[in-house]
């Protein structure tokens, strides 16, 4: 099986998308000349040309209210923030017309358009620059919500959401494009809405989305070596959560721990820890924990930064505590 | 048939008004129903026609059930036939107004109501026959296994944060007595003790309470049943003044039949009162804990033909001494003639076993398992005794308590025969 990197997987399924469907086209400051802000769409101006490989000035809401203009005509927009801080600016197109259009339409306008981009913290990029939004997105309905960890989820997921009619948020890592994986030859597609055990286990359920997959992961190895088998779900799509499978992982081991980047109010672990404690009451021998970014705009320093994200050792005690070991 | 009143479950439909076949205007009454307030309308909700007539008159199905259909002339109304009858509740907002014209819901009165409003968000959730013992803390799933397996959560040791009952300590904990009808008998327990305060606490009356073992008490029980058999016994004898009790006996057979006692009845009485004056004798080794009884049964041997059996006297602390009397005289008749039913040889909290009427003056009993001890009962003789210093004759009775090491200790036992000795020495303490 081929091993990509997490950006060569993206780039990939740019590429095969583009040439599927003449409608798809990418837009975004640095996409074409520049070869991409992180390279993800390398070599695609030279291979569809400047119609369908758009370089946009630095005007979030301009290019995102094209991006919604042109999927109401008809097109299949990919439109890329260079980071999802940056399209703050841009969330009135988002979230007032992308993602209630269809809705308010009465299903006459459609909008099937994909935005893209890094989020959550790299290193040192500092407060206006570390911010994870997936939570943000998530509450709103008409969204779609995306955050793979792998490249072959990075591939299979970003085909599926351009596949998709609906407005999809899609959110990739500054430090995930550099991450090897294997990814499948020739089409492969990865539903919306489906979430993978990337570590089956027994004994702790350890739910991680994004760059806390690999965090979690981490901290399984580290558990296993005492004699804890965690079992790590990672959602892959945000909204719609698939519950079931969250589910299905605590009903078997009977506690959770959930890992997050973002901020602990209203963050996407709530609502998992909600449906968990709605859904599998009976299941739960201890409380659903939740392991998150510290409640602080992320520090500059770099020594902050790292108390201020989840690591293995956090989540590892909170696995203990419920656990009830020590 | 619709919610005409806001608590009405279900309605008897007195009289049709309309016969299938009539045309109906919305606001027309269909039928007269009886519900649980007073006898109304069930009205159209829409113009149509009255195609069938589902309920006759005089039957009575709860809220929600279809009673007729209500249709275009010509419209196929056969698959709404199909449906069945008791279905789900009519959408919220129902009742409200007890007048003639019904409720304000737009319920159509005919089929059931697959539309019904719903808390669709809300899946069912699983019930669980979990009596909830109130301030234990417990994981939801420690209550449900503790369900399952019919153990009262007060009486699991919560190893957990604040003594949070998790699922390590349910399955450490064991299978408790026959399912629910063993949380029944517990729910009148008092409050669970933490481990190791053991004897304070009394069981429930027809219930138990186990408590599990310390290491004193594990080890106790190790090496004491490695050395001698497996219960191991040992022998607390006293020597009990029977004066009084004499007189006593004498007393109350002096004023008739009626209230002629035995000493054995005395006897048994005095251990029943004293088995509840102290608990911890009251009780069985069970492996890897202690159980002590809520109730009091003591079993009397009896010499039968070929052997002995012990029938037993049931809550015998509860019952006066003619019961006691009368009781003992036919368990015995019955043991004798074979006549005894198992329970009513089985189920005993401790045993009494009297050879004085063999002329024995003492003797060591081996205790019935799953018992604690047995007294063992010789013959009253009057003897030599010192009293203040002087050589005088007294009625004595020598009395062997054999007691399960496993489960009491020399002071326990000694205290208990202590009280049996008190009693029979004073019989009116028995009154107390």
């Amino acid at each position: 099986m081929p091993v990509l990197t997490y950006r060569d997987a993206l780039n990939q399924a740019l590429r095969e998308e583009m040439a599927r469907d003449q409608d798809v086209f990418l837009m975004g400051e640095e996409v074409g000349v520049y070869q991409g802000a992180y390279k993800v769409s390398r070599g695609l101006l030279e291979e569809f040309g400047p119609m369908r490989v758009v370089d946009t000035p630095i005007t979030e809401l301009g290019f995102a209210g094209v991006g919604v203009g042109a999927a109401m005509a008809g097109l299949r927009p990919v439109i890329e923030f260079m980071t999802w801080n940056f399209a703050l600016l841009a969330l009135d197109q988002i979230v007032n017309s992308a993602a209630k259009m269809l809705y308010m339409s009465g299903g006459q306008v459609p909008m099937p358009i994909v935005f893209r981009g890094p989020g959550g913290a790299a290193l040192m990029l500092a407060a206006q620059h570390s911010q994870s939004f997936e939570a943000w997105y998530a509450h709103v309905p008409g969204l779609k919500v995306v955050t793979p960890a792998t490249p072959a989820d990075a591939k299979g997921l970003l085909k599926s959401a351009i596949r998709d009619d609906n407005p999809v948020i899609f959110i990739e890592g500054e430090m995930l494009y550099n991450q090897k994986g294997d990814v499948p030859d020739g089409e492969h597609i990865v539903p919306l809405g489906v979430a993978d055990v990337k570590r089956p286990g027994k004994d702790v359920t350890i739910v991680a989305h994004a760059k806390m997959v690999a965090v979690a992961l981490k901290a399984a190895e580290a558990l296993a070596k005492e004699g804890v088998e965690a079992e790590v779900v990672d959602p892959r799509t945000i909204r719609p959560l698939d519950l079931p499978t969250i589910l299905a992982s605590v009903r078997k081991t009977n506690r959770c721990v959930i890992v997050e980047e973002g901020w602990p109010l209203a963050g996407i672990g709530a609502s998992v820890v909600d449906g968990i404690q709605r859904e599998a009451f009976d299941d739960l021998d201890a409380p659903v924990l939740r392991v998150t970014g510290a409640d602080v705009p992320m520090p500059y320093n770099r020594q902050l930064e790292k108390l201020a994200k989840p690591d293995a050792a956090k989540v590892v005690a909170a696995a203990k505590q419920v656990l009830y070991i020590s | 048939m619709e919610a005409l009143s806001p608590t009405m479950e279900e309605g008897r439909l007195v009289a049709w008004k309309k016969k299938e076949g009539d045309a109906v205007k919305s606001g027309e009454t269909l039928a007269e129903v009886e519900t649980d307030k007073a006898v109304m309308e069930l009205v159209a909700r829409e113009d149509g026609v009255l195609r069938k007539v589902v309920l006759p008159e005089g039957s009575t199905v709860p809220v929600g059930a279809l009673v007729a259909i209500v249709g275009g002339a010509d419209e196929d109304i056969e698959s709404q036939l199909g449906v069945p009858a008791a279905a789900a509740p009519p959408p919220q907002g129902v009742g409200g107004r007890v007048s003639a014209g019904g409720t304000p819901a737009k319920a159509p009165v005919a089929a059931a109501t697959p539309g019904a409003a719903t808390l669709a968000t809300l899946p069912p959730t699983p019930s669980h026959p979990t009596p909830t013992p109130s301030r234990v803390r417990s994981s939801p799933l420690a209550r449900r296994l503790a369900a399952e397996r019919g153990l009262d959560l007060r009486l699991v040791a919560g190893t957990g944060p604040a003594g949070r009952v998790t699922r390590r300590d349910v399955e450490a904990a064991g299978t408790g007595p026959q399912g629910r009808a063993g949380l029944a008998a517990a729910a009148v327990a008092p409050a669970a003790p933490a481990l190791g305060v053991v004897a304070a606490l009394a069981a429930p009356p027809g219930g138990f309470r186990d408590v599990p073992l310390t290491t004193m008490r594990r080890t106790i029980a190790r090496r004491l049943a490695e050395s001698i058999g497996p219960i191991p016994h040992f022998f607390l004898t006293s020597e009990i003044e029977m004066e009084r009790a004499w007189e006593a006996r004498q007393h109350l057979a002096g004023l008739g039949d009626a209230t002629r006692i035995s000493f054995n009845d005395l006897i048994v009485k005095a251990v029943a009162l004293a088995l509840r004056q102290h608990p911890a004798v009251n009780a069985s080794f069970l492996d890897d804990r202690i159980r002590t009884y809520g109730d009091v049964h003591v079993g009397m041997a009896v010499a039968v033909e070929d052997g002995l059996i012990t029938p037993v006297i049931r809550n015998a602390d509860r019952k006066g001494l003619l019961e006691i009397a009368a009781e003992s005289k036919a368990l015995a008749e019955r043991a004798r003639a074979r006549r005894l039913a198992p329970e009513e040889y089985t189920g005993a909290t401790f045993s009494v076993s009297n050879l004085g009427m063999f002329d024995i003056d003492e003797f060591t009993a081996v205790i019935n398992p799953p018992e604690a001890g047995i007294l063992a009962v010789g013959r009253i003789a009057q003897r030599a005794v010192a009293v203040d210093g002087q050589l005088a004759v007294r009625r004595t009775m020598r009395v062997t308590m054999s007691c399960d090491h496993r489960v009491v200790d020399g002071a326990t036992g000694a205290k208990f025969l202590q009280s049996v000795k008190l009693m029979l020495e004073n019989p009116l303490a028995m009154l107390l």
